[in-house]
């Protein structure tokens, strides 16, 4: 279902919206990515980050309002959307009783690639995240790094032309955090993948995103680019000024009970 | 159709490694029956108080030991989904364009070859125990097919509750509350026409009764199936085709 208007852009969304009972977790929101970009979602615990990316890769159904993903609606043409689409869950979603190549194999069997294209692909994507030699161990010997690593390689093995990524490096010590970094802007460099990403790390927000968007209570209340956004809230303003500023707090302060116990859990997994 | 038996074997070459990798369930999983035809079996047999026609009352049950067994290996399958759920692999498959019936079909395939492990298992206790089996090849085979689909009517039956109760606690309530009064209003343990028929009833619309049923007349020498082998199979076809349509629709509700 492409459109003239919806060409230039691998994300579009058209007041897309999610309720949960009397929560309206997701509020009429308009966004725009185009192709090639890395674009970031911040926003604290319970802004609606994680609802916002189940509806853009079809897990969740929107309330109302729509997106097209890849030029595909996600209400009409889901199928369509999830051949194009790339996953790393903010959740742990390798499966620990299987070695990193099952995994990669499942994935590869699943998105329909041949022999041929998984025995390559596999060993591709293995190198690529420095898992060559941890293949064959089980998934629930690695490290946070190496879980999260292997799941982007999952997430890329089709080479989906758009990736999500929901808090991919949280509770990532720093390192492996930087490794996780650099592997994305190795992916958006060699295939010009198209990257959402959210996070609540400023940091990490400022150098991986071309664009960003803050989320907040369900609504955009800011799109720009990270340095633009720093420069107009004057000559030394912190990422952590532009966030207080268009989210009216801290990003660390804010989430209630079961956000912020959801978040250690995944954490305590990597970590 | 190239796709889903593709995409179906995935799910089941996964579920089978895991189950290699891990078999002490396969141990633990086979206690069960050896008390319920070592002990029961044998003490009942005593008694003489149930009348099972020809066959000796150990001959009897044997069959609804095994079917026992299946129910209560492929009835916790939910939990296993609610644990994969709780780690988002739930969420990468459904990403994945994978259709939905494939992924719920690979799963009840997997139950069914653990199904074919306790029978295996089942039929050791009754040979030691000289239990007169049906050895021909064809009983064997047709055993081996009801109970892939017992295990599959059980372990898709288990994930739907696991996709309308989505927490393992609630699961663990209601997968205890439903096994045991499903196993007690079967024929397993005692024939259809000694229950009050208020449980016969019951029995009639359960499952497990077409599964012993089939097993009895196919397992064991002299037995026979009451419903005969063609409404066995059709009921057990139905229902799983069934239960698979209501699967299909709710296992996405899982990633929400
Ligand atoms: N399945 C759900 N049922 C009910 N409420 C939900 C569900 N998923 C998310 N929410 C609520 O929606 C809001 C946004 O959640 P989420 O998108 O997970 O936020 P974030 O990812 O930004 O931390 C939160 O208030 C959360 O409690
Ligand atoms: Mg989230």
């Amino acid at each position: 279902m492409n459109t003239a208007a919806t060409d230039r852009f691998a994300i579009y969304t058209s007041e897309l919206t999610r309720q949960f009972g009397q929560l309206t977790a997701v509020d009429h929101i308009d966004l725009r990515v185009p192709y090639g970009q890395i674009f970031g979602l911040l926003g604290a615990n319970g802004a609606g980050k994680s609802t916002v990316i189940k509806m853009l890769t079809t897990l969740l159904s929107p309330t109302s309002g729509t997106a097209e993903v890849g030029g595909f609606d996600i209400i009409k043409s889901p199928g369509e959307v999830r051949r194009r689409i790339g996953y790393v869950s903010q959740l742990v979603s390798a499966d620990g009783a299987l070695t990193g190549y099952e995994n990669l194999r499942l994935s590869a069997k699943l998105y329909g690639l041949t022999k041929a294209e998984r025995d390559e692909r596999i060993a591709d994507a293995l190198d690529f995240m420095g898992l060559a030699d941890s293949a064959h161990k089980l998934v629930k010997t690695f490290s946070g790094g190496m879980i999260r690593r292997l799941e982007l390689a999952q997430a890329m093995l089709h080479r989906p032309a758009i990736l999500f990524l929901d808090e991919p490096t949280l509770g990532l010590d720093p390192v492996a955090r930087r490794v996780v970094w650099d592997r994305l802007l190795d992916l958006r460099h060699d295939y010009g993948m198209t990257v959402l990403i959210t996070t609540h790390d400023m940091e990490e927000a400022e150098t991986l995103s071309d664009q960003l968007a803050i989320l907040h209570v369900g609504r955009v209340s800011v799109v720009g680019n990270p340095a633009e956004l720093r420069a107009g809230l004057g000559a030394d303003a912190t990422m952590d000024d532009v966030f207080v500023h268009y989210a009216g707090g801290l990003i660390h302060e804010s989430g209630t009970f079961s956000e912020v116990a959801q978040t250690r859990r995944t954490a305590h997994r990597l970590g | 159709m190239e796709r889903f038996l593709r995409e179906s074997a995935a799910i089941v070459e996964v579920e089978l490694i895991k189950l290699v990798r891990d078999p002490t369930e396969i141990v633990s999983r086979a206690v069960q029956p050896v008390l319920w035809l070592v002990v029961f079996g044998q003490v009942l047999a005593q008694v003489r108080g149930i009348h099972t026609g020809q066959l000796s009352y150990l001959a009897f049950i044997t069959p609804g030991i095994l079917a026992q067994s299946v129910l209560f290996s492929a009835i916790f399958y939910g939990i296993a989904v609610i644990w994969e759920r709780d780690l988002g692999v739930v969420h990468k498959l459904l990403v994945s364009p994978a259709r939905r019936i494939s992924l719920v079909f690979g799963k009840a395939v997997a139950a069914g070859f653990r199904g074919i492990l306790q029978a295996v298992v089942i039929y050791l206790i009754a040979f030691v125990m000289h239990v007169s089996l049906r050895l021909d090849p064809l009983a064997i085979f047709a055993v081996l097919a009801g109970v892939m689909l017992g295990s599959g009517i059980f372990a898709t039956f288990s994930l739907i509750i696991a996709c309308i109760v989505k927490t393992r606690e609630r699961f663990m309530g209601i997968g205890q509350l439903l096994t045991m009064p499903m196993f007690f209003a079967s024929n397993a343990i005692y024939p259809l026409d000694i229950m009050p028929s208020w449980l016969r009833v019951i029995a009639q619309i359960n499952p497990l009764t077409y599964l012993i049923d089939a097993l009895r007349g196919l397992m064991i020498m002299g037995g026979e199936s009451i419903h005969g082998y063609a409404v066995d199979f059709t009921v057990m076809v139905t229902v799983f085709a069934f239960l698979l349509f209501v699967a299909v629709r709710l296992y996405p509700t899982l990633a929400e």
